[in-house]
């Protein structure tokens, strides 16, 4: 017997190690900013206490995509083609209702192959948590712009972008999605609070995370580089998340003004303004957020919209309580009865 | 009256500005196809006058409205004007260009010795509850009648006469048939796009779920209209992916959008059901007529090395049973499942016996829902062929039974991440071993052989609706042939034992490149390839059997057989 004490591992709410958590090793570029959210959604799932095979990971294709090999080993996942994982997500998610969808997309991923099934996922208000890990380029296929791209951005060898970006928040608050909210990959205290809150929200939460990629597009004068990022970041809010489970878990004091927001499953979210008294249940003042930052050249983060109010799709499609996963042959397959009541109904 | 009849709806895509045609076959031998020429003709429609009247044989009746403004050009067709649009006002000014087509209606009555009861009775039936609609148009109908008796003196020799009727047959179309048997099949998931000439299948669905699948007001299932093609193949891929029977309804242009994801759910097997009622392609085509140009591309969707399982129904009951029995299949072999239907079984109504109750219980496959059931399997693996028949088993996700990241990349068979050349190669193979060794587990072909077994056709899908008269030509000519319909791909064994059985073997079917042809020459044993011949045609119209008969003795006399 070792006379060393031993450590006691720390257990989440459901007696889970951060173990439990965990996934592969990352074979993506070294300081890659999806890395540190990989280790991001490990800590917001381990806090809010989810039993891991109880989620269900979403990706499409890009470096994005590849993450979910990188968390969350005990859950089941679909890494899907490109631009297409929200209509995957979609029918898996009436099929099972129960399950908590966390898709990892791409700016290639979300913001261009895949804009269309994006915004409809949107407007369906698909139960999901959308993380888009943002970084304006193609990673994979060697460093083309994407759609994001900053305007004026300018890549190590070649050329600048000289095309308008998309503003996936912006896009997502002018289509009524339910919870937009902005990170950044280095803020991991402000990104773990809006993850937890995606994840006990009702319909479909986006946070677009800005992930500078290391390798072809974190020179100073692109806009979504570390140096460009961590200088012009605006922070919205600070967040304190307080889960149902504890509500002295987390706390952090709030100063000056604050507002707590219910979700859906009876949590609280906090927000704590630094800027400006923003409400978040005011679409014209995130918009008007999102474009100051833009004329600023700045990044404003923080949970923009939110809207505890709307019915997800699983709602809409009135169904039973079971997940239709669970129905049986007695509640699938009509009767015999019911066939020949069809063809004597016919036959007239 | 019982009369055999069928009926088929001719229309461009269109809403209401551009002329359609409705063919009505009468016939004691129950032939279902347009014949292949028309003995009574109502012209009615300006815009196709010209080119109806050009059409006709000498001695066709032709019923004609006075009030078309048109000419009757022809003098070697019985002529019966009616000035129906006059007619019609007398009754409602205001409905008068609608009424007028019921006024033809009573003067074929009358001509054709057809009962006025028999008339209303339809009427009823067509307009249900509203009793105005059947009020007006029954009195159309009646003055109709009227006016031939009186104005018309009949010369032609066409009269119908009632038959002992057989009682326990309806009419209905092979989509509504398809959608009932989905049902019956335990469809959960539903994704679908509009397009002709599909969009019925999904509607009729909709149409029938509450009735048959509701538990205390509330869905057993999950009904969604999709964004496009793409979205509905993927909403269907992930509720199989989670455990659900998930279907789509739609057209070769939907397959040809879907062809990335058909490829995803091969590689990465899962169960799903495609539907793909054929219209007449390339590209847009023409998409309100019919075609069966579709089967290599169901066959072989998506890039690389693919084979799927395609089921071919051609009768109005075969579409609900196969309805229901792709979710079987590709449950059963982890595998989207093709069915392969087209515009004129789909949309047209056909003379249906009645459907039959699914004969086995839902065959739901390998799926393992307890830590139990997965210990109890040696060395499982996600991709591992345990049984040697090809089909791994799987666990769903929310169970956290040996949890994967499913994926289109190559994969070992614990589902990992790989390129290893070998994994590649033996998953490959697996892969068709499955696909093949469900060959002779699909719906067997039909065989109506002749004693001589020396010509054979070969033939699928709604072909069936016209085989009867093609081999009654042929018999006319002195021909036996022998038939095989197959129902489904791959090719059950009994196609190649058939072909082994007949000297020469006519491919028949309807399209340019003789598909199902090119199909067998691909896989049936060298020795037998001489005995292979084709009959390929498409035109976009129904088939129609004297055209593929003259076509297949063509090629007879040409092989010397």
């Amino acid at each position: 017997m070792s006379d060393k004490p031993v450590r006691a591992v720390k257990l989440n709410v459901i007696n889970e190690p951060k173990d439990s958590y965990t996934g592969g090793k990352s074979s993506l570029c070294p300081g890659c900013g999806h890395d540190q959210i990989s280790s991001v959604i490990i800590n917001a799932a381990w806090e809010n206490g989810v039993e891991p095979h109880r989620i269900a990971k979403m990706s499409g294709i890009g470096c994005s995509s590849k993450t979910p090999a990188y968390y969350l080993s005990q859950s089941h996942g679909f890494n899907t083609v490109h631009g297409r994982m929200p209509s995957v997500t979609t029918g898996a998610h009436v099929a099972n209702k129960d399950l908590l969808y966390l898709g990892v997309s791409g700016d290639g991923d979300s913001a261009s192959i895949g804009v269309g099934q994006f915004i409809h996922a949107i407007r369906r208000n698909v139960n999901m948590v959308y993380i888009i890990e943002n970084n304006g380029v193609y990673g994979l296929t060697k460093g083309q712009y994407s759609a994001t791209a900053d305007k004026g951005s300018k890549k190590k060898k070649g050329l600048t972008n000289e095309t308008q970006p998309i503003d996936m928040c912006a896009m997502a608050i002018n289509l009524g999605c339910s919870f937009v909210a902005r990170s950044f990959s280095g803020a991991k205290k402000q990104l773990a609070s809006l993850i937890r809150a995606a994840m006990s929200h009702k319909g479909f939460a986006l946070i677009d995370v800005i992930s500078p990629c290391v390798t072809f597009n974190n020179n100073e004068e692109s806009m979504r580089s570390y140096g460009y990022v961590k200088d012009n970041d605006v922070e919205l809010h600070t967040l304190g998340y307080i889960p149902h489970f504890n509500p002295v878990e987390e706390i952090e004091v709030p100063s000056g003004h604050y507002r707590d927001i219910t979700l859906h499953d009876g949590s609280t979210i906090r927000l704590e303004t630094i800027s400006e008294d923003h409400d978040p249940s005011d679409t014209m003042a995130a918009l008007t957020a999102l474009h100051e930052a833009e004329v600023a050249a700045n990044h404003v983060t923080g949970l923009l919209y939110f809207d505890g109010s709307r019915p997800a799709l699983h709602e809409d499609l009135d169904m039973v309580d079971t997940p239709l996963i669970d129905l049986g042959e007695d509640e699938l397959r009509p009767s015999k009865e019911a066939l020949n009541k069809i063809n004597s109904g016919f036959r007239g | 009256m019982g009369i055999p009849s069928s009926g088929k709806n001719l229309f461009p895509s269109n809403i209401s500005g551009l002329p359609t045609w409705y063919i009505i076959r009468v016939s004691d031998n129950g032939y279902q196809a347009p014949g292949n020429f028309t003995h009574i003709q109502v012209l009615f429609n300006k815009a196709t006058w010209e080119e109806d009247l050009e059409a006709l044989e000498p001695g066709t009746v032709v019923i004609w409205n006075t009030d078309s403004k048109m000419p009757m050009t022809r003098e070697d067709v019985i002529s019966y004007p009616v000035p129906m649009t006059k007619i019609a006002r007398t009754l409602n000014p205001k409905l008068a260009r609608m009424v007028a087509n019921v006024i033809y209606v009573g003067v074929i009555a009358e001509l054709l010795n057809i009962d006025q009861e028999v008339l209303e009775k339809a009427i009823s039936k067509q307009f249900g509850s509203k009793v105005k609609a059947i009020e007006l148009n029954s009195e159309a109908a009646r003055l109709g009648r009227e006016y031939a008796r009186d104005n018309l003196t009949k010369i032609d020799p066409y009269l119908v006469e009632a038959r002992e009727s057989e009682t326990d047959q309806f009419f209905i179309e092979g989509n509504e048939a398809l959608a009932l048997g989905s049902i019956f099949g335990g469809i959960q998931v539903l994704a679908w796009y509009p397009i002709t000439p599909s969009s019925s299948v999904a509607e009729g669905i909709i149409n029938w779920l509450p009735e048959l699948r509701d538990k205390d007001g509330k869905a057993t299932y999950a009904v969604i209209q999709a964004e496009d093609e793409l979205a509905a193949a993927g909403m269907i891929i992930g509720a199989g992916w989670a455990g659900a029977r998930a279907m789509t309804a739609t057209s070769g242009p939907g397959i040809s959008l879907m062809q990335e994801f058909i490829g995803l759910s091969y590689f990465a097997e899962i169960p799903c059901v495609f539907w793909d009622v054929n219209r007449v392609g390339p590209s847009t085509g023409l998409p309100t007529r019919t075609q069966q140009g579709d089967l290599t591309m169901l066959y072989e969707s998506s890039h690389g090395d693919t084979l799927h399982i395609v089921l071919i129904p051609g009768t109005v009951e075969e579409c609900f049973e196969f309805g229901w029995k792709a979710f079987d299949v590709s449950e059963r072999y982890q595998t989207p499942v093709m069915g392969f239907s087209d515009l004129d079984l789909g949309m047209n109504k056909w003379a249906c016996k009645g459907f039959d109750y699914p004969d086995t219980p839902m065959d739901r496959g390998k799926v393992l829902l307890t830590q139990e059931q997965l210990d109890a399997i040696d060395n499982y693996g996600r991709y591992r062929d345990v049984d040697g028949d090809g089909i791994p088993y799987r666990t769903l996700p929310g169970s956290g039974l040996d949890p994967i990241l499913y994926r289109g990349t190559g994969h070992d068979e614990e589902g990992n991440y790989s390129e290893k050349p070998d994994v590649y190669f033996e998953l490959m193979a697996r892969l068709k071993r499955k696909i093949m060794n469900s060959a002779d587990d699909l719906p067997e072909p039909l065989f109506r052989e002749e004693k001589e077994c020396e010509v054979g056709i070969v033939y699928y899908g709604s072909m069936e609706n016209i085989i009867q008269e093609i081999d009654d030509i042929l018999e006319e000519t002195g021909r036996k042939v022998s038939q095989c319909r197959v129902r489904a791909l791959p090719l059950h064994s009994g196609v190649k034992e058939f072909m082994e059985r007949h000297e020469t073997v006519i491919v028949l079917e309807v399209n340019r490149d003789a598909q199902l042809n090119g199909i067998m020459r691909k896989e049936m044993p060298t020795e037998l390839l001489t005995r292979i011949h084709s009959v390929a045609y498409s035109d976009g119209l129904p088939p129609r059997a004297t055209l593929y008969a003259d076509m297949i003795l063509k090629v007879l006399e040409e092989v010397g057989a």
